[in-house]
């Protein structure tokens, strides 16, 4: 049985989405071209904006289309560097708030503004990942430019309250970004009513295709391409438009308001059922990432006494997929920054597994999985240094 | 378009991996010789070593072991446990992470690291053996040297950083923060930088 438990990696294609996609191999004009091939591919680029800007509830002049989510939060970060009137800091307003919990694609942009002079603070999160209110706002002062938060973790699938946080940024007066890749097509978005002026997007997070994400801009706020050299997205975003990406990208946010609503309750009985499974056949666990407010769809835990990459890799071989926070998988030295950030032990993050489930993610594979997993703990368990006398925490150094 | 590809391991490895050889069962170690253990878990990788010796002989008869640690870790136990039966205590003693490696069919560069302490707990495993039997003197310590004073940088820091991947001189700092505070270290670091990469990758 081959199942698949890593959806916040990224998705299958929806079957709507490959059909669409199949059919617009042949749509191959340039949107910039005045001649019928150009115009077949910019109706369909518009076509998609309107679908994209419709599912967030914004307008189409506030949709950029990038090639990633990466893309899209380096953008929003890069603004800060620009020394020009037209850019957010102004030259005042130069410092940037983010969290501790980011995707490396923020933290990494952060750290290199930090280089270039922009004032970096790291806000922090509690045991559940949710970021401190108070500490935000001891932060937030008249230096301030930018504010990101993301709004689903991709680890642990803690949800921030990003509406609340907005407000708060705007009362400082700074603009407000948030990373909301794993959380649109999971979890509702709108807006208008987080309040946000910057919001990433990915197509491959929900079912569509990879190399392809929206940046939405609130209409009047300040803006700096970071590509340059094209008159694309109106001068926002440089290089010939990724038509058939773009396609399939409004094909997944179609099919996603379709299924999105009855989907969340379906995946929060099957994380429910896992969760409990897991806790009911194996000991010694724990469940990371917050109890309510957090992704239907993400159940992360950590083994104690296990390392992470064995888990994976026994798991690949009864043809289960899952991800881990260990350090070994990730070919760095140090286990999840998220999971040390909510205060987890090193040894349990580096013991620490990832179940992200999906659309097509059914009871039977769930009941698959917890009859699998007990059996590879127990084998690697059997063979740990962590459970004999002396083993755990022993150092000899 | 192609299937998936294998894994970033060796056939070998994986073998090891899926079948592990001679791990130790329970955790009474009464009837073996020698013990060691090296690492630990807030590191992510933890190896223990038992070890069997005919004692007219010095012939290691017998080594089992428990790993806590990722693919890599547990075959290159598994692999080095195989090793070393019938050898010398003498011979056994001298494997170098790199004879483990080789033997698995070799390993990824940032995987490297991970194959060191299986044969630094066999050596723990050995002294631990002379010392039951009485023979202290032929325990043989593990030399460390600080190089850099400032940031207590050792030998043994310099070459795990090169078996993480370190290559340059700036890579070095990188991980290890060695000769950023006064510099006087630098040529003994870069002596030792070149002599861990030829040691564990022939460059």
């Amino acid at each position: 049985m081959k199942v698949y438990f890593d959806h916040n990696a990224t998705t299958p294609l929806h079957p709507e989405v490959k059909k669409e996609m199949i059919a617009g191999m042949e749509m191959f004009g340039n949107p910039s071209s005045m001649h019928a091939y150009g115009r077949e591919a910019r109706a369909n680029v518009e076509h998609a904006r309107h679908q994209v800007a419709n599912f967030i509830g914004a307008k189409e002049n506030e949709i950029i289309f990038v090639g990633s989510g990466s893309e899209a939060n380096n953008t929003v970060l890069s603004l800060f560097v620009c020394a020009s009137s037209q850019c957010i800091p102004g030259s005042k307003r130069s410092t940037i708030i983010t969290t501790k919990i980011e995707h490396p694609c923020v933290l990494e942009t952060a750290e290199c503004l930090g280089h270039r002079g922009v004032k970096v603070k790291y806000l922090d999160v509690d045991r559940y990942g949710t970021i401190d209110l108070d500490q935000l706002a001891r932060l937030l002062n008249d230096n301030v430019g930018l504010v990101s938060v993301m709004m689903a973790n991709n680890e642990i699938g803690t949800l921030q309250d990003i509406e609340t946080i907005t407000k708060m940024v705007h009362e400082s007066g700074a603009y407000m970004h948030t990373d909301a890749v794993q959380a649109v097509g999971k979890v509702p978005v709108d807006v208008r009513k987080l309040g946000v002026d910057f919001l990433t997007i990915s197509a491959h997070k929900i079912y569509g295709p990879k190399g392809v994400g929206a940046l939405f801009v609130k209409q009047g706020i300040p803006y700096c391409p970071l590509i340059r050299g094209g008159h694309q997205e109106r001068g926002r975003r440089a290089g010939t438009e990724n038509t058939l990406g773009i396609l399939g990208m409004a094909r997944a946010v179609e099919m996603r308001m379709v299924e999105m609503p009855e989907e969340e309750e379906r995946l929060l009985a099957l994380k429910q059922l896992l969760q409990k499974g897991i806790e009911e056949r194996i000991d010694d666990i724990s469940i990371n990432g917050h109890p309510t407010e957090s992704l239907a769809s993400t159940l992360n835990v950590s083994f104690t006494g296990v390392e992470g990459e064995a888990i994976l890799l026994y798991l690949d071989l009864e043809g289960i997929a899952v991800s881990t926070g260990s350090a070994c998988a990730s070919g760095s030295l140090d286990p999840s920054h998220v999971l040390l950030a909510t205060g987890v032990d090193a040894e349990l993050a580096h013991g620490s597994i990832r179940f992200s489930m999906g659309r097509e993610t059914n009871l039977q594979e769930v009941e698959y999985l917890l009859d699998v997993l007990p059996r590879i703990i127990k084998q690697i368990r059997n063979m740990s240094t962590a459970y004999i006398k002396g083993g755990l925490h022993a150092t000899s150094r | 378009m192609l299937q998936a590809g294998e894994w970033a391991y060796s056939e070998t490895l994986k073998e090891h991996f899926m079948n592990p050889k001679n791990i130790l069962q329970g955790e009474n170690t009464d009837d073996f010789d020698g013990v060691g253990m090296e690492g630990n878990l807030q590191c992510g990788d933890q190896m223990m070593v038992v070890i069997k010796v005919d004692k007219d002989k010095d012939i290691i008869t017998d080594c089992q072991w428990k790993t806590y640690g990722c693919a890599s870790a547990i075959a290159s136990t598994s692999v080095l446990s195989e090793m070393v039966k019938g050898r010398t205590l003498d011979a056994a003693f001298h494997i170098s992470p790199k004879e483990v490696a080789q033997e698995l069919g070799g390993l990824p560069d940032h995987k490297i690291h991970c194959s060191v302490l299986g044969d630094k707990a066999l050596r723990a495993a050995i002294n631990n053996y002379y010392i039951r039997t009485g023979q202290e003197d032929k325990v043989k310590q593990e030399q460390v040297k600080v190089v850099c004073q400032c940031m207590s940088i050792t030998d043994h820091d310099i070459e795990d950083a090169v078996l993480e991947g370190a290559r340059t001189y700036f890579e070095l700092q990188e991980r290890t923060k060695c000769g950023t505070v006064c510099g006087q270290c630098k040529d003994e670091t870069e002596v030792l930088l070149a002599k861990f990469k030829h040691l564990h990758f022939g460059i």
